[in-house]
């Protein structure tokens, strides 16, 4: 792989591990995104643009800064895997008027990632209507080979969604260690989120339990430099 | 009359009240009447507050338990406001009409200000007494959080003369557009446990509030009421007004006579410990001393620590002795309870931590024991002063060493009681995160102009040194964020008016203030609640009933290191943990003998500097070893022979194999919060030598790294060099790269986040329900740090990180006194004072920064089960 990718903490990094969803072998990328090789596409979800300046609306002022750190790890993350389609899955933008506080710089970038790829703003319940001049094609959901992309889980065989944001916690030796984290039962598959400023929901949490009915399955966490499969019924 | 302090180093400070007969007496007729009907006199310190009050001069006074200090606090006040005098002062009374009929208000005198409300409820009834039986025509109220609005009110526009508060209201009080007329009347402020209260950030709150009163009220003097302390005359400038970068300070009054307390060290027949903090072995010498007082008091210096030795002790309770529980995490009336019995003298015995440290007057303790380290001789001090609240009889205390290291540190500390030495930290420099939110709260009264702010803000003590470029980057961090990337002009938060004062931007500014004011962050709070039945024990969230027994709060930092099924102590029971909805823990009665306490959750208090120092040269000077228990001599005899004990500057590194490890252990003496910071910074540079560390614990005393590199022969062969593996260069770019991924770091920002109002609290009119946070803030110091790193808020949390929990300041002085200094002894095994800190091991958590490892260790856990 290619370096110059960088983790969430932004330390250089180089793997992703292969998660199968409905016979399907995806890359989970330790970027937080999908790579799905054979058909060069990229999935990301949540990535919740302009949450600082949402706040900000509200008085709580927040460092203005997530828009930029969160696009800076999407170009290195489509640097690196040169996707020939891109899946935002939904919640690209934490508000409806999101789109309009892009800095201009910052719209240039989006654009700039989507030039020569074929592009898909997935609805999601924070972005329900996008403008034409984001570029790209919106949707309120995409199937491609047999997998169907939507933003909310339903617990559709073949589906992978987002709008959750699992992380995992996970007590090792008296030390807790909190990471988002990919969900899978090998059915079905929940991506984390890929904003700078998107926390998370603990996989333990009763909504989690709706979308995967068995308590097997799998969180494919996050780490420094790594990916780690580890058991739901492991974590707290 | 006025007997000196006994052997206390500031005795020449005695301030004496002047000639009585030089002017009317300092006390009025009707008051010595009352003192005399009462079986009192006037005790000199008294009458010298009273000789302060007339010469129009602010004043300290430092006094031990049971001088009868608050009254002395008050008596200014009491006398000016029933003296004739005050008719003048009546005739100006402004008379108000309340609806039903007309009210006279003459304004407020007098604020008192606690840092508990327990305390200011408590004072509140004791003023009643001389009140009444003087018939003096004085109103007296308290405003606490738990006050009415409609009191609230009413207090604004009608204040009582004497207003007895806390630092958060004044806050309130003072960011309220009544403000210049509620305080221009304001004569007296009179602070109380003033020690305790500059000590933290309350104190910097207090302070910026102060400078205020100052320009409200130019009249204004004060009165601190503290226990002695290590440097009077700095916390005497915490009183004044600081001109023009001088130093300003008040008038010191100690108050002398106060009994040498008799302070032992539990001379236990049973073997000591190597480690450990419960001092179990001691129990029942514990049990037969209450036993043989009237009440006591058994101080612990852990919540934890406080149920084990609880449970113990109700365990072996066969004369069925009225023994109680009292701690921070304990139900409010739970607490309210164990108090009233105290008071009521119906317990025997209470077991309690810090939360007893400061306060109300219990009846009758007839001794204090403290379990484990001292930490603090000040500390101590103060603990031994709540056994016999009564000045001239001496105060009686045992203290219980938990393990052999406590033993040196109960040895020194009971000197330096017996020497009178004190050793409370010095006055702080006011925090950038308190100024913020002082910035805001300013904002919702009055407008201002920053050059006036800034005048008045140099006038507070901790804040007299601040440039005008940090204050000038609070008010912009206050306006809008402080962010070098200038988009939030139309969301500021105040904006200037035409003539460049400043003014909230909107009301919704102003309500989101209220409800963030203060500088208590606490951990998140997870109510904890019992329930009736063992649970289904599946770990499976939701699926339990709701309700139970609400048994208290537990912080959410200890139940993250829980599994379900896991079992510990709370509220005096062993319970096993079911499980977690939202922000309620779910227990079970668990009807294990033993807990499995997986936690210490360290001691707030590490080891002072100066009893560590104390240790260091009872260790260095073999001659004072005498004044030892025997098995305590033997082991550092020992540890003389076979490596070498610690000389008063230097170091003592032992490097020594053990099952396949390698071992590094050296002895600091500097607690365990500088120590961890010493693990991280070592582990790092080892790392870069190749050396492979794997973990690392530290106690009080002691740090013990470990690797799979032989550390010795590494040594010897030049490739790993103590003295530059220890020196004070990590405190550079090893420490500003392992504060960027620190979580104690990431909690130090939180809590400045949280103080300066840029992550509020709460949301206005906006009840957090589900434990789903908005936002993190360790994900916001993360792009902060990396996009703007020399933000204000990142600045004013390296500056706590320097004292508080990653204690660097320390680490740096220790570094400093033993470069050069290093002891390396090469050992085929362990030591003796190697021991303890070796056990903590395993019952400790392990600390290092390869979170890689760790997940990959629960990811095996998995592929083991699954092949069997």
């Amino acid at each position: 792989m290619t370096a110059g990718a960088q983790s969430l903490d932004g330390r250089e990094i180089s793997a992703g591990h292969g998660v199968t969803v409905a016979g399907i072998t995806l890359l989970a990328d330790l970027s937080g995104a999908f790579f799905w090789e054979s058909e060069r596409l990229l999935i990301v979800s949540d990535l919740h643009l302009e949450k600082g300046s949402s706040y900000a609306t509200r008085g709580v002022l927040l460092p203005p800064y997530d828009t930029v750190a969160t696009l800076a790890r999407l170009t290195a993350v489509i640097a690196r895997h040169d996707p020939q389609t891109v899946i935002a899955l939904g919640d690209s933008f934490h508000d409806p008027k999101a789109h309009e506080r892009l800095a201009p710089a910052d719209r240039e970038a989006v654009a700039a990632l989507q030039a020569r790829r074929e592009w898909i703003w997935i609805a999601g319940n924070h972005d329900p209507a996008l403008p034409r001049d984001i570029g790209g094609v919106v949707a309120s959901e995409a199937a491609v080979g047999g997998i169907v992309f939507r933003h909310e889980p339903t617990g559709a065989a073949g589906e992978i969604a987002g709008h959750l944001h699992p992380k995992a916690r996970v007590t090792t030796r008296g030390r807790t260690l909190e990471r988002r984290c990919f969900a899978s039962d090998g059915t079905r598959a929940v991506m984390p989120a890929f904003g700078a400023y998107t926390g998370g929901l603990n996989i333990r949490d009763p909504a989690f339990q709706k979308i995967f009915q068995t308590p097997g399955f799998m969180a494919h966490v996050l780490g420094d430099n790594r990916m780690h499969a580890i058991a739901a019924a492991r974590c707290y | 009359m006025a007997s000196t302090g006994r052997r206390g180093e500031h005795t020449s400070r005695i301030v004496l009240a002047p000639d009585p007969d030089s002017r009317s007496p300092l006390l009025p007729e009707n008051f010595l009447r009352w003192f005399a009907a009462r079986g009192w006199s006037p005790r000199a310190h008294q009458l010298a507050l009273l000789a302060k009050a007339r010469e129009d001069r602010s004043a300290l006074l430092i006094a031990p338990t049971g001088a009868g200090k608050t009254l002395a606090g008050f008596l200014p006040s009491l006398v000016e406001l029933s003296a004739p005098s005050s008719t003048d002062r009546a005739a100006a009374r402004v008379i108000v009409s309340t609806g039903r009929g007309v009210a006279r208000s003459r304004g407020l005198h007098t604020l008192y200000i606690s840092p508990l409300k327990a305390l200011a409820v408590d004072i509140a009834r004791n003023l009643e007494t001389p009140n009444a039986e003087m018939g003096l025509p004085i109103k007296v109220e308290t405003r606490t959080g738990d006050t009415p609005v409609s009191r609230r009110q009413r207090q604004r526009r009608y204040p009582p003369d004497i207003l007895l508060t806390t630092p958060e209201q004044l806050a309130l009080l003072l960011s309220s557009d009544d403000a210049p007329f509620l305080f221009s009347s304001l004569k007296r402020i009179v602070l109380d446990e003033l020690h305790a209260l500059v000590t933290s950030k309350r104190g910097d709150l207090l302070s910026l509030g102060l400078a205020r009163l100052w320009r409200l009220a130019p009249g204004l003097r004060s009165i601190g009421l503290s226990a002695t302390v290590a440097e009077p005359e700095s916390l005497a400038r915490f009183l004044v007004p600081q001109r023009d970068r001088t130093s300003q300070a008040a008038d010191i009054v100690t108050a002398g006579g106060a009994a040498a307390p008799i302070v032992e060290m539990l001379d236990t027949r049973e073997r000591l410990p190597w480690a450990g903090h419960t001092a179990r072995h001691a129990l029942d010498e514990i049990y037969h001393l209450i036993k043989a007082h009237k009440t006591t008091l058994v101080f612990v210096n852990t919540r934890s620590q406080a149920e084990m030795l609880f449970q113990d002790l109700w365990r072996m309770n066969d004369d069925g002795l009225a023994i109680a529980l009292h701690h921070g995490s304990l139900d409010v009336a739970q607490r309210r309870k164990v108090e009233d019995a105290m008071a009521a003298g119906r317990l025997r015995g209470v077991v309690c931590t810090s939360s007893l440290d400061l306060g109300v007057d219990w009846g009758d303790v007839d001794l204090v024991i403290n379990i484990g380290a001292p930490k603090g001789a000040s500390r101590l001090m103060q603990r031994i002063g709540r056994a016999n609240h009564r000045i001239d009889e001496a105060s009686r205390a045992v203290l219980v060493p938990a393990n052999r290291f406590e033993v040196l540190e109960c040895r020194v500390a009971i000197d330096a009681v017996a020497e009178n030495a004190q050793d409370t930290p010095p006055l702080r420099t006011g925090a950038l995160d308190v100024l913020a939110q002082h910035v805001l709260g300013c904002a919702c009264g009055e407008p201002f102009l920053a050059d006036d702010l800034y005048a008045e803000v140099l006038t507070s003590a901790p804040y007299s040194g601040l440039s005008r470029s940090d204050f000038d980057d609070v008010i912009d961090f206050v306006a809008t964020g402080g962010y070098a990337l200038k988009t939030y002009e139309r969301f500021a938060r105040i904006k200037q008016d035409k003539e460049g004062r400043w003014r909230v931007a909107n009301p919704r500014v102003r309500q989101s203030y209220r409800l963030n004011v203060g500088t208590i962050v606490e951990d998140t709070m997870l109510k904890v609640r019992l329930l009736r039945s063992r649970g289904g024990g599946t770990g499976s969230t939701g699926a339990l009933g709701r309700g139970g027994r609400m048994l208290g709060e537990i912080e959410e930092a200890f139940i993250e290191g829980l599994v379900v099924g896991d079992t510990f102590v709370f509220a005096g029971e062993v319970v096993r943990y079911e499980s977690l909805v939202e922000d309620q823990v779910y227990v079970s009665r668990a009807y294990d003998e033993d807990a499995k306490v997986p936690s210490y959750m360290g001691g707030k208090f590490p080891l002072s500097t100066y009893l560590a120092e104390r240790v260091r040269q009872l260790l260095a000077d073999k001659r004072s070893w005498a004044g030892l228990p025997e098995q305590v001599r033997d082991w550092l005899s020992l540890q003389a022979d076979v490596s070498s004990v610690p000389g008063v500057r230097e170091l003592v590194v032992e490097t020594f194999p053990r099952a396949n490890k390698h071992y590094l252990v050296c002895y600091p003496f500097e607690g365990r919060l500088a120590h961890q910071t010493l693990g991280m910074l070592l582990t790092r540079r080892m790392e870069r030598a190749r050396a492979r560390p794997l973990g690392f614990v530290a106690n009080e005393y002691a740090l013990a790294v470990w690797s799979l590199g032989d550390l010795s022969f590494m040594i010897r062969q030049g490739k790993l060099d103590l003295d530059a593996l220890f020196d004070p260069d990590m405190l550079g770019d090893d420490l500003e790269a392992w504060l960027a991924e620190s979580a104690l770091m990431k909690r130090t920002f939180r809590t400045c986040a949280v103080i300066s109002g840029l992550i509020p609290r709460r949301f206005t009119g906006e009840e957090k329900t589900k434990r789903q946070v908005l936002f993190s803030t360790d994900l916001i110091y993360d792009v902060l740090r990396r996009h703007q790193a020399d933000h204000v808020l990142l600045r004013a949390a390296r500056a706590d990180a320097a004292t508080g929990l990653l204690d660097i300041r320390r680490l740096g002085d220790m570094l400093g006194r033993i470069k050069g200094r290093i002891v390396h002894k090469e050992l085929d095994h362990v030591s003796p004072l190697a021991v303890p800190v070796m056990l903590e091991i395993g019952r400790e958590s392990v600390y290092g920064e390869a979170s890689d490892e760790l997940l990959a260790e629960a990811a095996d856990e998995l592929v083991k089960e699954a092949m069997g």
